[in-house]
């Protein structure tokens, strides 16, 4: 019998739902996102495709280029929830995107512990899941509360703002915000020089003229960092404050992966077309989405292999280098398997700077001067 | 008798080089500069389509033609007149292009829509369209005319296409976000600058393998700031130079050795090069800070700092 003939046997032998040849298979897990509960009137409810949409462009992406090297990219939605981990290896799935809530994304982390499953955090910002409660199968494309408020810090001091108030918000994720601030103050040379809690419990709207600058009439500070991921109060701080002073945090200055506004190193285009594909502008979790889905891709062409344990091994390389539009390629740190990338510094209608701002030096590369170093990170699973 | 000789090869040598005149599109103003070579001075400001980016002459000089990328033409301007005569149909977002050896096709890079368009600029009609990686970007033809290739900047490929068919004859994967691709004047090897990979790419074109992979080191500069985009070959083929983006440097490069021997401080962003016909000066644009370095390129210095428009992109150059 000959090898072909052999093969060919063993082609027929495979069942009919088995993966097409040079296929890959991504899975989008997400939750309907939680309504702030004090949004903006600006501010419709959040896309439905709120991620999702990033993932299907770079899925796009991928075949475009895939074609020429026989390898195709198909996205296969699920449900998160109970026996997914089960789901997936069934359907012989090995990379799923997720914007899913922290406890539930270390559920099906553990639950796909031994399958092979590479998991890619594009949705939750805690500190915890890359430090503590990290694990070998999660790669994080959404950036860490820890690199966003570093970055932040870096362009602050910069600038000689140094001098910090802070306004905690209600939330629990505004403590967690407000110990990534507090932390980064300290890495950088900021010093937090007044902190309260937000304990207004009246419409912040109407009632901040007042409560604001009553709150910041006897500190002496350069900036107002506000901790308000709920959007309690902080849209209404800016001009608000007693003293003329700017606002930064959640609201006002801020650090994201990704900006409407941001057109520089080819970010033009990559706005463009995923408003041709999506009819509205891409938030960050659309661009998180959209690495993580690129990363697969771009791994699987560098590893010339559609082989998921090549594609997984080639994603985690010191080597790989995924460009994202911000001048600079992008990789997944070894230690806690978050992407280091640069960040984008800047208010509602202007990206101001980016982050690693000149200056703040590193043996290795400036980029890791963002959320934790290796040597001070506290994941041990790896 | 001998003063006479040398008044009058000075007024002929004048005469030419004065008529050297460089085109650089200003990407965020709409228009192109128009500069007098020889005194090194913006001779006129031209208003054309929204958002120029590559230009390039035909073999006469006699017509410029303009990517307007944002009004989704291509321009042709009359060089003597400075008019604007008629709009080549181009595909969406054109960004860059390259004249076929026979001076009638254009080739089109267009960016939004991922594929290379070519158009009859006699019959001003598309005549073809090949499907191409995401974000097609640079675009060279081999000198004998039979191979086009293209840069596609996100799937980060060179792909070859016969230059009649439009067939995709191979691909060949290069560093990140391959921005401008350039023959040899023998044909022999194809150059690729990778804008992030921070690379230049040098493959043979017969086999259409990677040969050699040029990387760059400048003391004081960052690593990830060395960002090749254009490249220029000498006017004997000894040299290439590639402009180095926020790195502020142009790099020289010994062809034969495949060597960098200089690196010139340019402007701001130095995006693309294009050589005057005589070979002597080389013009870089700087695109943060809104000029064109005019550089000699014997001694390999500059010698004239020339303000254009806002973000200026694409330069060529007429006798």
């Amino acid at each position: 019998m000959s090898r072909l003939s052999f093969l060919m046997a063993l082609v027929l032998l495979l069942p009919p739902s088995a993966v097409r040849a040079g296929e890959i298979r991504i899975a989008w897990l997400s939750m309907p996102a939680a309504v702030g509960r004090a949004p903006s009137v600006l501010d419709g409810p959040p896309p439905r495709d709120l991620g999702l949409a990033g993932l299907r462009l770079a899925l796009a992406d991928n075949n475009a280029g895939g074609r020429f090297v026989g390898q195709s990219f198909r996205l296969a939605e699920m449900e998160p929830g109970a026996g997914v981990a089960e789901r997936l290896a069934k359907e012989g799935i090995r990379f799923a995107v997720a914007d899913l809530p922290a406890a539930e994304l270390l559920r099906l982390a553990d639950a796909a512990r031994d399958s092979g499953l590479v998991l890619i955090n594009a949705g939750a910002e805690d500190d915890i899941l890359r430090e503590a409660e990290c694990r070998a199968n999660l790669l994080h494309t959404v950036p860490s509360r820890a690199m966003q408020a570093d970055a932040l810090a870096q362009v602050l001091v910069r600038r000689n703002w140094k001098k910090w108030a802070m306004l905690v918000g209600p939330a629990p994720e505004d403590q967690a915000r407000a110990a990534a601030i507090r932390r980064a103050a300290r890495k950088f040379g900021a010093r937090i020089v007044a902190e309260r809690p937000w304990t207004y419990t009246r419409d912040a709207q109407r009632g901040a003229e007042g409560e604001v600058a009553a709150v910041t009439r006897d500190w002496s500070y350069d900036v107002l960092m506000v901790a308000d991921e709920t959007n309690e109060f902080g849209d209404t701080a800016p001009f608000n404050t007693f003293d003329p002073r700017p606002v930064a945090g959640t609201q006002g200055l801020a650090a994201t992966a990704w900006h409407p506004a941001h057109d520089q190193w080819g970010a033009a285009q990559a706005q463009s077309r995923f408003r041709a594909q999506a009819g509205r502008a891409m938030a960050e979790k659309d661009f998180a989405a959209w690495v993580a889905g690129r990363a697969v891709g771009e791994a699987a062409m560098r590893a010339r292999s559609v082989e998921p344990s090549r594609i997984a091994a080639m994603l985690r390389s010191p080597d790989f280098a995924l460009p994202v539009y911000k001048g600079r390629t992008a990789g997944f740190r070894s230690w806690d398997g978050q992407l280091r990338q640069p960040m984008l510094v800047g208010w509602a209608r202007n990206v101001v700077t980016t982050a690693p701002q000149e200056g703040f030096l590193h043996p290795v590369t400036d980029l890791d001067t963002l959320g934790t170093d290796k040597g001070e990170n506290a994941c041990v699973s790896r | 008798m001998r003063v006479a000789l040398t008044v009058a090869a000075a007024i002929f040598w004048g005469g030419t080089a004065a008529a050297q005149t460089a085109f650089v599109s200003n990407e965020k103003d709409d228009s192109i500069s128009v500069i007098d070579v020889k005194a090194m001075t913006v001779a006129n400001t031209v208003k054309v389509g929204r958002r120029p980016r590559g230009i390039t002459l035909s073999p006469d000089f006699k017509h410029l033609y303009i990517c307007a990328s944002d009004s989704d033409a291509i321009q042709v301007m009359d060089t003597a007149t400075l008019k604007v005569l008629h709009d080549l149909p181009s595909g969406e977002d054109p960004e860059q292009f390259v004249l076929h050896p026979d001076g009638v096709r254009l080739y089109v890079a267009n960016e939004d829509g991922n594929v290379v368009t070519v158009i009859d600029t006699r019959t001003r009609r598309v005549i073809g369209q090949a499907d191409v990686g995401i974000e097609p970007e640079g675009m060279a033809a081999s000198p004998d005319g039979r191979v086009v290739v293209n840069t596609s900047e996100t799937t980060n490929m060179a792909h070859w296409l016969d230059a009649d068919s439009l067939a995709l004859i191979d691909n060949t994967p290069v560093g990140a976000r391959p921005r401008h691709a350039a023959f040899e004047a023998s044909g022999r090897r194809l150059w690729v600058t990778a804008e992030i990979g921070g690379t230049v790419h040098v493959i043979d074109a017969a086999s259409r393998a990677e040969r050699h992979v040029l990387s760059f080191a400048i003391p004081g500069v960052p690593k990830d700031k060395i960002q090749p985009v254009g490249l220029k070959f000498s006017a004997d083929g000894r040299l290439a130079f590639v402009a180095l983006g926020p790195a502020n440097h142009v790099a020289v490069i010994d062809v034969q050795s495949l060597k960098v021997v200089k690196y010139i401080l340019v402007g701001r962003r130095v995006w693309h090069l294009e050589l005057t016909p005589d070979g002597a000066r080389l013009l870089a644009t700087n695109g943060i800070s809104g000029d064109v370095s005019v550089i000699d390129a014997r001694t390999l210095a500059v010698v004239k700092t020339i303000a254009v428009g806002r973000y200026p992109w694409g330069v060529a150059v007429k006798p």
